[in-house]
């Protein structure tokens, strides 16, 4: 089979999803169009170097819909000849296409491509595309389908995650990204966003908050408490699906859940061939990947299942893993993988991650890949794997390894 | 042409009036329907006339669709249901746009409602599609759309009218919860517009001065957008999502008609109104169809009635009580006291001391002052149910009653020496009933003068709410004295079976095993919130562990010991007796001590299950969920059938009805005989031989329900009607 290689990869800084954030002011069009270019650019690529560019975007529409991707490509220095594919699954949409990418460069369609995403909270409101998971009868009230922070609550209930120890992995994020900032970790993959004189609008990531102490956190009230004790009583409908729990323990709040920010990031995917013909050094081969569908009511257990696949299949064993990256959509999800393979926090998330630095939904799994494998390169480790759980109940993941 | 409506034209308004022939209220048939329609054709057709009103002849405008008519039409299949609904949807529409050119949305004459009372159902939804609707100012009338609660949901229009007149949100309650209300109540919540003295009057008023505009309905208007918010707008979404989940925190899932009708609202929220009236036609043929509204219509509607008209009553005629007295001024006596007065009965009500009867009566006083502060209630009313209520404590004062109901403590020594002392002083052709839940009466019947004028009455806690009463009979009863218990029962506006006497009758000789079932759950370790989700689950008001703990674990251990006396060798429920015990050892007796299977707060309320329910049964591994349902469901349903096989029901209408109204048995379900024929016998009794193998043999197949697989046979023929076995 024909490999696929990482060759680049970069992000934007994060920045705050509101109104008052750096990046509020940003295109998603402009945006995406500047990861395009600087690929394009740190990697002296000639306008008609991609087969395609699979950009992740969950809510599409508006300045995010009508295939963005393309525009993002019209937008951005290559040619004409570069299409362009929007996708969407949910929170892993990133990694996915990343993925997609990936196995078609090893399926021998194409020899390469940029894959990532963007996704511009502060300007296009998570959810106002839609969903009729959430609103149809006759999908919602049979599948018990509750929003994510119920889901988060869920899992914290039924795996006996409590607030304290949510609390307390939320504060290592914080301080794990100050430190990892600090020590100029993500240098390699940060592209600052630029006005059109060239002017920096944001250079850092904007929404971490590394005074955070657990004692901090603690003083926060839970934020899906109401929604699922009272008005519209999610908590019965999760009880549905889960019988045997009297009720939800509502651990999470902000402070312990991913952030909401503007952001976008990209990497340059290929075969060897079309390294060599670009004077490119890979940096990984993405070695598998690997997507799962599960209870769609408890929704955000799905690193468990996809790393379980992906390990089966390649007859590998949890510990033959040197890192991972499991998006921090909420403090439980993280535990709940830590708890499932044995694992210590020393190896999972070593530079933070979305509850310090947000998740701009689209973009997070292309961002949490090339952190992984940055991270990866400066501790001289062979092998990584990065994780999301995703909306309605799915799974994503991705192996690479160090060549 | 039936008869049902008259047409007149006075001064140019042509005035159609409901008038069904040989019914006190109306109801709306297919027929009947076809008539409106040539009338209102008519109306708008003629030249002369200006506009139209449509009102009724009786009292009351119309009590709903004719539901028998509703059960019968799901055997002619859906086709033939979905064209029915369709040809009404299109008769509505026309009087909605009353001849108007729908382009320019002139020309159309203003149809007004007018309804002199009730309107309900059909009685709604036919307003909905009039102009406007004036009713008159009655406080004893009620307007709403009950559909739901017999497992329909409004199908005439209703649903898609109310939804796009009110929002989802304010309409909710009216369509979802079938919430009815006065005609004031319900002008406020937007239903109707006009709440007058002669609406009549204003109707004509009205029509005089209406102008084109007035005549089209918003979603007629160009730039109608749904109030509220349509779901996919930023407000609509989050109401809409969380309808969805209401209906399921709810209903646990166990109902069909709501899933179905929001589904219609959603659906029918995202095309133009047509095209939503069709959709609302599909769901509703859908939910006709389904087995659910079938068997609840049978069960909660024509047979409940049937049996309220008197169906299993001697064919005596009326006896209707009076004067009551009431031994025993306790919760039970003071609420049997209650129920009375206020349907206008004289009541005596008899204690030991002043003491105890002025606390009967401050029970009375002190249901009503809630009912006041909530607005439910006039001090008037107050004032005057409570003087129908005298205390005394002297027997001889009840020599006047028509019928004396024995409500002492459930001792039977006690009972029998109240009972004797009563039968002395009543006249001869009084009446002496005995309120119990569960001890036998024929041994108290020897305490009475003349055993044929005794009958034992069970109202259920709180009696003065609660909708059954089983009358219990013994073998020397006679049927007077039933009609006469029978009687009592209907002033009260409850509704009565007839069971021969036997240990706890039916209704707690049905629980009982639910309420042991739960107990042995939670010995053999499953997770207590497992057991109480998986009933709730089921449709079950209550888990068997909160009602156990609402009844009182030292009531339960009475019912236990009493069991175990009276059955000796064949008793079988040690098990769910030991948990009793072990309970009642940890001090802890149910809510009204504080502390139960659940904790409770300082004002009672429940907090949550107590968590030494880990210490005191091990728990251990789950078993699945339905498992746990079919256990807690056909542990019910099956000692129901034995109460029918041992004689002590004598009709499954009594049976099913006085399930669901006795102890709230998944009404879904239309009751345990229902429930069988819904599910299949066969299936019924392969469920119960598997967990006869599991469980053990309280799981036996009854006798009956092995012939009636063998035979082929169901309980109910299609339209509610019971097949003789």
């Amino acid at each position: 089979m024909i490999d696929a290689f990482i060759y680049d990869a970069c992000r934007s800084p994060r920045g705050r999803g509101r109104a008052d954030g750096a990046l509020h002011e940003v295109t998603a069009l402009s945006l995406s169009a500047q990861m395009l270019d600087a690929l394009k650019a740190r990697n002296t690529l000639p306008p008609d170097a991609l087969e395609d560019v699979i950009w992740g975007n969950v809510t599409q529409i508006g300045e995010q819909g009508g295939c963005l991707a393309r525009s993002a490509v019209m937008a951005s220095g290559f040619a004409d000849s570069v299409p362009g594919l929007s996708i969407n699954r949910f929170c892993a949409s990133g990694l996915e296409a990343v993925n997609l990418a990936a196995n078609q460069i090893r399926a021998g369609s194409g020899s390469a491509y940029i894959a990532g995403g963007v996704e511009m909270m502060s300007r296009v409101a998570m959810g106002s595309d839609g969903a009729a998971v959430a609103v149809d009868p006759t999908l919602a009230l049979g599948a018990r389908i509750v929003p994510q922070g119920i889901s988060a609550d869920l899992i914290a209930t039924e795996y006996g995650f409590d607030r304290a120890q949510c609390d307390a992995w939320a504060a290592q994020s914080q301080h794990r990204a100050h430190a990892a900032w600090q020590d100029k970790r993500f240098d390699r993959a940060i592209v600052p966003v630029y006005d059109q004189n060239g002017l920096v609008i944001l250079d850092r990531d904007e929404h971490m908050r590394p005074d955070t102490t657990a004692d901090t956190l603690a003083a926060l009230t839970p934020a899906f408490q109401t929604i699922g004790e009272q008005m519209p009583g999610f908590d019965a409908v999760a009880r549905l699906r889960y019988p045997h729990l009297e009720r939800i323990s509502h651990v999470h709040h902000a402070g312990n859940s991913s952030g909401i920010v503007d952001g976008a990031a990209a990497l340059l995917l290929g075969t060897r061939e079309f390294g060599a013909a670009h004077g490119l050094t890979p940096r990984a081969r993405i070695r598998a990947s690997a997507k799962i569908g599960c209870d769609p009511t408890i929704m955000l257990t799905g690193p468990v299942p996809v790393t379980q696949k992906l390990l089966r299949e390649q007859g590998m064993d949890i510990a033959d893993i040197d890192l991972f990256e499991v998006n921090e959509a909420f403090s439980a999800v993280v535990l709940l993988f830590l708890q499932a393979f044995g694992l210590g926090p020393e190896r999972v998330n070593v530079n933070g991650g979305a509850i310090a630095m947000g998740h701009p939904l689209g973009a997070t799994g292309a961002i949490i890949l090339g952190t992984l494998l940055d991270e990866l390169e400066r501790r001289d480790l062979h092998t990584g794997l990065a994780t999301l759980c995703v909306a309605s109940g799915m799974g994503v993941a991705t192996l690479i390894e160090r060549v | 042409m039936t008869q049902d409506f008259h047409y007149t034209l006075e001064d140019g308004i042509a005035i159609i009036i409901w008038d069904q022939p040989h019914r006190s209220m109306n109801v709306m048939t297919s027929e009947a329907f076809a008539t409106l329609d040539e009338m209102m054709t008519h109306a708008l057709d003629d030249a002369h006339v200006r506009g139209i009103i449509l009102t009724s002849g009786k009292a009351d405008f119309a009590a709903g669709m004719d539901l028998a008519e509703v059960a019968q039409m799901k055997t002619q299949g859906p086709r033939a249901i979905f064209d029915a609904v369709m040809k009404m949807h299109a008769i509505l529409r026309r009087i909605e746009r009353a001849g108007m050119d729908p382009a320019t949305r002139q020309g159309g004459k203003p149809v007004a409602a007018v309804l002199p009372g009730t309107g309900l159902g059909i009685g709604l939804e036919l307003p909905l599609a009039c102009h406007r609707i004036f009713v008159k100012d009655r406080e004893d009338a009620r307007i709403g759309l009950p559909e739901i609660k017999v497992g329909l949901f409004p199908g005439g229009g209703g649903t898609t009218r109310l939804v796009r007149k009110l929002g989802l949100m304010a309409a909710a309650p009216v369509l979802l919860e079938g919430r009815i209300m006065t005609p004031k109540a319900a002008q406020k919540a937007g239903l109707i517009d006009e709440v007058c003295a002669d609406p009549m009057q204003a109707a004509r008023d009205w029509i005089a001065q209406a102008a084109p505009d007035d005549l089209v309905k918003p979603w007629d208007k160009p730039g109608w957008s749904m109030p509220g918010g349509a779901p996919y707008s930023a407000q609509g979404f989050m109401t809409f999502a969380g309808a969805s989940a209401m209906i399921n925190a709810r209903t646990k899932g166990a109902y069909m008609a709501p899933k179905a009708l929001i589904s219609a609202v959603y659906e029918g929220a995202l095309v133009p109104f047509d095209l939503a009236l069709k959709i609302e036609a599909r769901w509703f043929t859908h939910v006709v169809c389904h087995p659910q509204s079938g068997a609840m219509i049978n069960t909660l509607f024509v047979n409940k009635s049937a049996l309220e008209k008197g169906a299993r009553r001697p064919d005596l005629p009326a006896q209707p009580t009076a004067h009551l007295g009431i031994i025993g001024a306790g919760m039970m006596g003071a609420g049997i006291a209650l129920g009375a007065a206020r349907a206008g009965i004289t009541v005596t009500l008899l204690d030991l001391d002043a003491a105890r009867t002025e606390q009967g009566k401050g029970y009375c006083a002190g249901f009503y002052d809630k009912a006041i502060k909530r607005g439910t209630a006039t001090p008037a009313q107050k004032a005057d149910v409570l003087d129908r209520i005298t205390t005394t404590t002297d027997m001889d004062t009840l020599c006047r009653c028509d019928m004396v109901i024995e409500a002492v403590f459930e001792d039977p020594e006690i009972k029998a020496n109240v009972l004797a002392q009563a039968a002395r002083i009543l006249p001869d052709m009084a009446v002496l009933a005995t309120n119990t839940s569960s001890l036998p009466i024929t041994g108290l019947a020897q305490a009475c003068k003349d055993p044929a004028r005794f009958v034992g009455i069970h109202f259920f806690s709180p009696a003065e709410t609660m909708p059954l009463v089983e009358i219990i009979t013994t073998a020397r009863t006679d049927p007077a004295t039933v009609a006469r218990a029978f009687d009592l029962a209907r002033q009260m506006r409850k509704t009565p079976i007839i069971v021969s006497d036997a240990r706890f009758f039916y209704a707690n000789r049905c629980i009982t095993p639910y309420l042991n079932e739960g107990l042995r759950l939670l010995e053999e370790g499953a997770s207590p919130a497992l057991i109480e989700n998986a009933a709730v689950m089921l449709g079950m008001p209550l888990g068997p562990l909160q009602l156990i703990d609402e009844v009182s674990l030292d009531l339960a251990a009475g019912i236990a010991k009493a069991t175990r006396a009276a059955q000796g060798a064949d008793y079988a429920d040690h098990t769910a007796e030991a948990v009793v015990g072990a309970m009642i050892a940890q001090d802890r007796h149910g809510r009204k001590s504080g502390a139960g299977f659940y904790q409770y707060d300082a004002d009672g309320k429940r907090q949550a299950l107590w968590p030494g329910l880990g210490q005191l049964f091990a728990r251990r591994a789950d078993p699945p969920l339905e498992e746990v349902q079919n256990r807690l469901l056909l542990i019910q349903t099956l000692e129901a059938v034995r109460a029918f096989e041992a004689g002590v029901i004598h009709d499954i209408r009594e049976a099913d009805v006085g399930a669901i109204l006795g102890w709230g048995f998944a009404p879904w379900s239309g009751g345990p005989f229902s429930w069988i024929d819904m599910v299949g016998v066969d299936r019924v009794v392969a469920m119960t031989e598997d967990l006869a193998v599991r469980c053990g043999p309280r799981f036996g197949v009854p006798p009956l329900l092995a012939r009636m697989k063998a035979d082929g046979r169901r309980f109910y023929q299609s339209g509610g009607t019971p097949v003789a076995h």
